[in-house]
Order: structure tokens, then sequence, then C-alpha cells
């Protein structure tokens, strides 16, 4: 049997390894994640034959209830809120492994004192991303609408991770870590991570996402060497760099340094106040005439925002764009690294709305093309097409890659009101003089420019 | 058992690994493929499962008992997400094996 055991375990690192390869074009992804699921299949029945358990009645109940929640919630869940879900998710994998040190520690049935040190470890990073991706979640959601910011609080958090990284210490020593040590370990532990992450600004929450993953990863590899189990360590190993890599790709493509992201409360102040308002004076312009413009247009460049995605507009524009290139006019889709609320969000959400990928750019991909294209239809979209990232260096977006939106000839902005981006800086591009405002609620400006459309 | 130094040349292998598997990934992919790590870390289930099988007094049960449970909701969770997401992917040039 334990042969079986080491076998199974062996095809399933293996298994998740090609899954993620899979998983790293688009072509082949599909199929990734269910050879990534078989390994998980695989590993999770034959353990239910190790050697020696007990209590499989209340394992089982504790499989059905927290796979059954999960298998529904994530049936369920919208694709616009999908990054607070995948926070949900893992930090319940983050929990999880720190119950398993927790468990272990009470047992207090280590083979050697690293075991006891790796264990102790895994506890910290575990719970951190535990708490951390909980708050990451309520924040996402809009449970929690601002950023919590007290004087001395870098200090306060310091002090509380100080702590329990010595009641971590005193655990590594013990022969037989007392209850009481170990329960205000983790307690600290977890506290620590709601700290951290409460001063941290919606817009740089993804990142946080991906550091979390990675963590958790980290701390199920910590875990895995406790209990001798190498699909453990090789997993939780892989996604532990594979996220370290992640979260640096993803804080790159939004100018932030990650100790930027961690230790400032974004707009919390400096910068803000710096800006001055940008000259001239908004245009309006009615779907009638956008229409005309643009099935009269040669070429056009949609650059989609999350603000699209709140409306639900992806299905009625990529209609639209249809219609266009119907009457020959060639239609494109310009994705900013951080459109959305992560990296590839946006991709996701206009494959929902069933957007070839192949009709999608990037960033470096398009943003040559925009000075050719007679029309760019800016949806929901603001911070990713301020030109005052390239002009202004008092911004606090200054710096952060932008698409060229305004160097098309004439640019149509859709948009509910007047506001200001997620950033907060205003917009420069909407005072330009070939801009126009399209004004009201994406769906509807969508439906409406689609009406308009088919009368032509 | 694995110990030391085999150990740690594992930690080594798979972190390359990780790196390298992610190195060349276009951004489209960033969320699914975050979420796709994401469920990998699920197998933290195997885990919990060996603790709480081992587990003997009330307060080790219990704590197993939430692990499980967590655990679980990680990799089906992420399983379930992160195939809805890939489901959506196709080119205009047919559909997507």
């Amino acid at each position: 049997m334990n042969l079986l055991i080491q076998l199974s375990y062996f095809a399933a690192a293996v298994l998740f390894i090609v899954g993620l390869k899979r998983m790293s074009s688009p072509v082949t992804a599909r199929g990734g994640i269910i050879w990534a699921g078989a390994g998980m299949v695989v590993a999770t029945l034959i353990t239910l034959f190790w050697p020696d358990m007990h209590n499989y009645g209340w394992m089982l109940l504790a499989l059905v209830i927290g796979g059954g929640l999960a298998w529904y919630t994530g049936k369920k869940v919208a694709m616009t809120d999908m990054p607070q879900m995948i926070a949900i998710y893992n930090g319940m994998g983050g929990g999880a492994a720190a119950a398993i040190a927790a468990v272990e520690l009470l047992r207090g049935d280590f083979h050697a004192t690293s075991f006891q040190v790796l264990a102790v470890i895994g506890a910290l990073i575990g719970s951190v991303a535990f708490s951390g991706s909980m708050v990451a979640f309520a924040k996402l959601q809009g449970l929690m609408k601002r950023s919590l910011v007290f004087p001395n609080q870098q200090l306060i958090n310091l002090a509380i991770f100080g702590g329990a990284l010595l009641l971590g210490l005193v655990l590594m020593g013990a022969d037989q870590p007392a209850g009481f040590a170990i329960f205000l370990f983790f307690l600290l532990a977890l506290v620590f991570g709601v700290l951290m992450t409460l001063p941290i600004g919606g817009a740089d929450m993804p990142v946080v996402i991906s550091l979390y993953n990675a963590l958790t990863g980290l701390a199920v590899a910590f875990e895995g060497f406790v209990l001798g189990n190498a699909a453990m360590i090789i997993a939780g190993t892989v996604v532990g760099s594979a996220g370290t890599l992640l979260t640096q790709l993803m804080a790159k493509a939004m100018n932030r340094s990650l100790t930027n992201v961690l230790f400032s409360g974004f707009g919390s102040g400096a910068g803000a106040a710096a800006e001055a308002g940008p000259e001239g004076s908004m245009k309006e312009v009615d779907a009638t005439d956008a229409a005309v413009m643009m099935a009269y247009a040669e070429k056009v460049i949609i650059v989609p925002g999350y603000g699209m995605a709140v409306a639900q507009a992806q299905h009625k524009i990529w209609e639209f764009a249809q219609l266009l290139e119907s009457r020959g006019v060639s239609v494109k889709f310009a994705i900013h690294p951080v459109a959305g609320r992560m990296p590839g969000h946006m991709n996701v959400l206009l494959a929902e709305a069933g957007v070839p990928y192949d009709k999608i750019y990037d960033l470096e991909e398009i943003n040559n093309e925009f000075s050719q294209a007679d029309v760019a239809l800016v949806i929901g979209a603001n911070d990713v097409v301020n030109p005052v990232a390239r002009s202004n260096p008092e911004s606090p977006i200054y710096g952060m890659p932008i698409l060229d939106a305004d160097r098309a000839k004439n640019v149509i902005v859709v948009k509910r009101g007047k506001g200001k981006g997620f950033s907060g800086v205003e917009n420069a591009l909407f005072f330009l003089d070939n801009t126009r405002m399209l004004y009201g609620d994406g769906q509807e400006v969508a439906g409406k420019l689609i009406a308009e459309a088919k009368q032509l | 058992m694995i110990e030391g130094f085999t150990a740690l040349y594992i930690f080594m292998l798979a972190g390359f690994t990780g790196y390298e598997i992610i190195s060349r990934v276009p951004v489209i992919l960033h969320t699914p493929l975050m979420s796709g790590s994401n469920f990998v870390h699920g197998i933290v289930l195997v885990g919990a499962m060996v603790a709480m099988g081992h587990a003997v007094t009330g307060v080790e049960k219990f704590v197993g008992f939430i692990g499980v449970m967590l655990a679980a909701g990680n990799a089906v969770g992420g399983y379930v997400v992160t195939e809805r997401m890939l489901e959506m992917f196709k080119s205009s040039k047919g559909a997507a094996k």
C-alpha cells in the first residue's frame, strides 16, 4: 500500500507540473486544469488508504462541507467577482496549512527539531495568508470600504509580528509546547495578517492576493516537509516560486514596487494634493453621431475597462464590434495589463462575452497602432488611458504604462458621470480637443450604438 | 521520510520549475494561471487528511476537522473557478483544443 501511495503522489506531482505548463498557453490552457484536477483526485483518493488513520467519519463530513460549499460558490460567482473568490479559496489553503501545523504542534511528536522549525514557519506564513486573504476578500467585495490607517501603524504591526516570531521561537525549542503558547502564537499571526492587509488600497489588492497565493504555496511546502509528503513539497514550492514571479509581473504592470504596495497606503496624502486640474472642457457627443463616426471609420480600437464589466456591457460591445466588422471596419480590443481588477481579468470577461482571443491585444502590441486608428472607443476605463501618466511627474500615477488612446484621430469615452478614476486622479484625456464624451450606463449606450449602427 | 539535503534539492528544483513555467506567460493568462496555481496548492488537503487521521485529543480532532474543511474548499473552489475561466478561451479560428 505504501508503495502505491508514493506512486500516486509522484503521479500527482507530475500531473500538477504538466497541468500548470499547459495553462501557460491559451491553446492548451483548458486541458491544463483537467490534468491538474486528475492529479488532485488521485492524490486525495489514495490518501484515504494511508496506514493507521482514524476519524474517517468526521473527515468525510469535513470534505463534503468544505468541498460542497466551495463547489456551490465557485459555480455561482460572477466573472467580475473572480479576484475576491480566488482570494478566499487561497486563504482557505493557507488556513489548512496552519491547521496541519497546529495539529502537529499539539501532538508534539516530531522526528527532528528541523521539522519542528519548519512546522512553525509554515504555520506563521499560512496564518498570515489566511487572515490577510480574508481581508482582501472583504475589501474587494465592498464589505470594507476604506483603508484603515492609524498613527504608528507600522510600529504596531512590527511589534505584533515580533511577538509572533518570538513565540514561534519558543515553540520551535520546546519539547512539548504548551497549548496556551500555541494558541497565542496563532492568534498573533492571524492578527498580523489582518493588520498588514488593512492599510492596502483596493487598487493594489490583486498584487497582494497574488503574494498571499505564493505564501500559501510556501506554507504548504513547509508542512509537506513536516509530514514527509513529496506531493505537497513539490506542488507547494512550484506555486511558491511561480506565485512570486507572478506577483512581480503584476506589480511591474502597475508600475508599483512590492514594498511600495505593502508599506504605503495608496493616494493617502502625498501626491494627490500636488495635482492641478487639466485645462479645457469636456465635450459631449450623442450615440447617433458616435455610431456614424465608427461605422464609417477604417479602424476602431476599443479600450474596455472595469466599468464596462460592472455595467455588464461586454456582450453588447462585442455585438457592436461585429456589426462594425460586417461593414468592413477593422476592430481591435486593447487591454491594459491591469484592466479589470487583475492582470488578465479583462481578457476573461471579454472571453465570457465570446470575443476571440486573437482580437485582443496587449499594451505593447497595440500602442503604436493608436495613431493610425480613426476612433478609439474608451468604455469604462479611466486611469489606464490618462496621458498624465506620461507627461506630469507630479501625478501619483506618473510612470505607469498607459494605452495611448489620446493619439487616435478621435476618442469617444463612454462614462457614467464626470467622476474620477480608481486612483482619484483627474483624467486629462477627457479634456482633449479630439475627445468626445458619451455619457450613460455602459450597457444602455452600447444598446443605442447597436440600434444606430443597424439603421445605417 | 524525505530528509536533509534530499529535501533541500527537491525544494531547489521545484522552485526553478515554478519560475520556468511562469516566465513566458502572456498577460491574458495571468488571472487564470494565478487561479490555477491557487488550485494546485489545494494539495494541502492530502496533508490535512493525514494530520486529522492521526489526531487523538478533542482539540486536535477539531483543528484537524477545520483543516480538512478549509483544504477541501481550496481544492474544489480553485478547480471550479479556474475551469470556468479557461472554458471561455476560444480562438476565432475554430474552437481551441
